[in-house]
């Protein structure tokens, strides 16, 4: 089945918008693509999210479509998903996804991953968890770790913002210390909790913080980490999307927020096992990377 | 504000408040009445080619070619519109729509009244619309408009549409086929 979905039958075509017509013509689908999507095609291919309900300039918009652009079988992925700003993304674009309970996106995922991996054995299927700092350092850590624990072959992505952003400004796990929002006036009192460290000890194959500054760095990254976890283990991805409105930037002034973190809190992380530096090597021997 | 009928912001079906449920197998509903699925399907024919502006409403399970079962339907479809003289309106996902809804030539779930109102549509086939969003879809056209909704249900119906036929195949759609054809004659049409 997969991309058949989205073929018209012959019947209907002559009633169908345009918009999903050239979904079907010209979209950068795995199984009729020429060539591998890319960030190049983030201009002209609709299906890459081309509108969303977003703030003006948020970074999040931006990470996603570079997310987007690099899933190795976009029509073969789900993506699972929780509460909190990437959520009103979702309904917009042309991909499998699930919108689980606050918190327990990846015991979500992980039932999906199995059940696709009993169902569908000849077949390759990418699971994903896309959630925020919220859902998976506070809400979700008991979930999130577990899933680790357990070797789910599952990547996770945390949208890090550090803090409850659609809810008016909270501090959450991810919040550096001392950090003062509208709804934790007095700042935090705690550190920043390291997420990508915790992921390393909890048995993550790959794992790795970076910022959205750089478009093609996100999209090898997550190759990178879809392809370990689907032949190895979990993955991780602490992506920082600042929320411009909360900490009072402009909306064209997230990119150089993220430049300047680039050297500070989020300065690169990068933990790779032996097994994985490994399969990395034989997927860029075999031009899959 | 709207007056609140007597459903309210229920999440369960407005016809459930007046006693309806879906047909039992074999059987149809028209209106509050259970009857057997030719008499409904004779009925159905009869309002569609009857009324107003009738359309079709195909969803994703039979607008895309995602089994064998969805190209022989669509196949039929076509042929039902042309029999009932029916226009055809896609309901082809389910996104919210924005910045508007361009009634004139889709319809979505989330304000299906908008196309109806727009088309002045007195009369409507949903079929191939998953279960959960004709229900949402049938549910406001019943309390926001006077369009008379029909649920071709490939599963066990919606007591939200004043006329529901469940377990609709390709061959009982072919069978519909047959029988408009026959009411189409005697309405001398």
């Amino acid at each position: 089945m997969s991309v058949d979905i989205y073929k018209i039958n012959p019947e209907f075509r002559d009633i169908m918008p345009k918009d999903i017509i050239d979904l079907e013509d010209n979209a950068t689908w795995h199984a009729t693509a020429t060539k591998n999507r890319g960030i190049s095609d983030l201009p002209d291919k609709k299906e890459i999210l081309e509108e969303h309900s977003l703030c003006a300039g948020c970074p999040e918009a931006a990470a996603l479509r570079y997310i987007l652009t690099a899933l190795p079988i976009p029509e073969d992925t789900i993506i699972v998903n929780s509460t909190g700003c990437t959520s009103l993304m979702f309904p917009h674009i042309a991909l499998h996804t699930v919108h689980s309970l606050f918190g327990n996106q990846n015991a979500v995922a992980s039932g999906i991953k199995r059940t696709l991996d009993w169902r569908f054995p000849d077949k390759t299927k990418d699971v994903i968890v896309l959630a925020g700092d919220g859902a998976t350092i506070d809400i979700g850590l008991d979930y999130t770790l577990q899933s680790w624990f357990r070797q789910e072959k599952i990547t996770t992505i945390c949208f890090d913002n550090e803090v409850y952003a659609n809810t008016g400004g909270q501090e959450s796990g991810s919040t550096p210390k001392g950090q003062v929002f509208k709804m934790a006036p007095k700042g935090k009192v705690f550190d920043k909790v390291p997420m990508w460290e915790l992921a390393v000890t909890s048995g993550c194959q790959y794992s790795v913080k970076l910022t959205a500054s750089a478009p093609k760095k996100v999209a090898k990254v997550l190759r990178e980490a879809v392809l370990v976890a689907r032949e190895l283990g979990p993955t991780y991805i602490h992506l920082y999307t600042p929320c411009i409105l909360e900490i009072g930037l402009a909306a064209n002034e997230g990119l150089w927020e993220m430049k300047e973190q680039d050297k500070e809190r989020f300065e690169s992380f990068r933990y790779v096992s032996p097994e994985a530096e490994e399969y990395l090597k034989e997927c860029k021997a075999k031009g899959i990377l | 504000m709207a007056n609140l009928g007597p459903a309210d912001y229920s999440p369960y079906p407005v016809a459930t408040y007046d006693g309806l449920y879906t047909p039992d197998e074999g059987k149809a509903m028209l209106l509050t009445e259970m009857v057997d699925e030719e008499v409904a399907m004779r009925e159905v024919a009869r309002v569609m080619l009857t009324s107003e502006n009738a359309t079709i409403f195909p969803g994703p399970q039979v607008l895309y070619a995602w089994s064998e079962e969805a190209k022989k339907k669509a196949t039929l479809i076509k042929e039902m519109s042309e029999v009932l003289g029916a226009k055809m309106i896609p309901m082809y996902d389910y996104r919210p729509k924005y910045p508007k809804i361009d009634a004139e030539v889709e319809i979505n779930p989330n304000h299906p009244n908008l196309t109806i109102w727009h088309n002045n549509i007195k009369a409507c086939i949903f079929i191939g619309v998953h279960c959960h969003y004709a229900n949402v879809a049938l549910k406001i056209i019943r309390s926001e408009t006077d369009c008379y909704t029909i649920g071709m249900c490939a599963l066990s119906g919606h007591e939200d549409a004043m006329a529901t036929i469940r377990d609709q195949h390709s061959e009982d759609l072919a069978k519909f086929i047959e029988i408009a054809k026959e009411v189409k004659q005697e309405l001398g049409k």
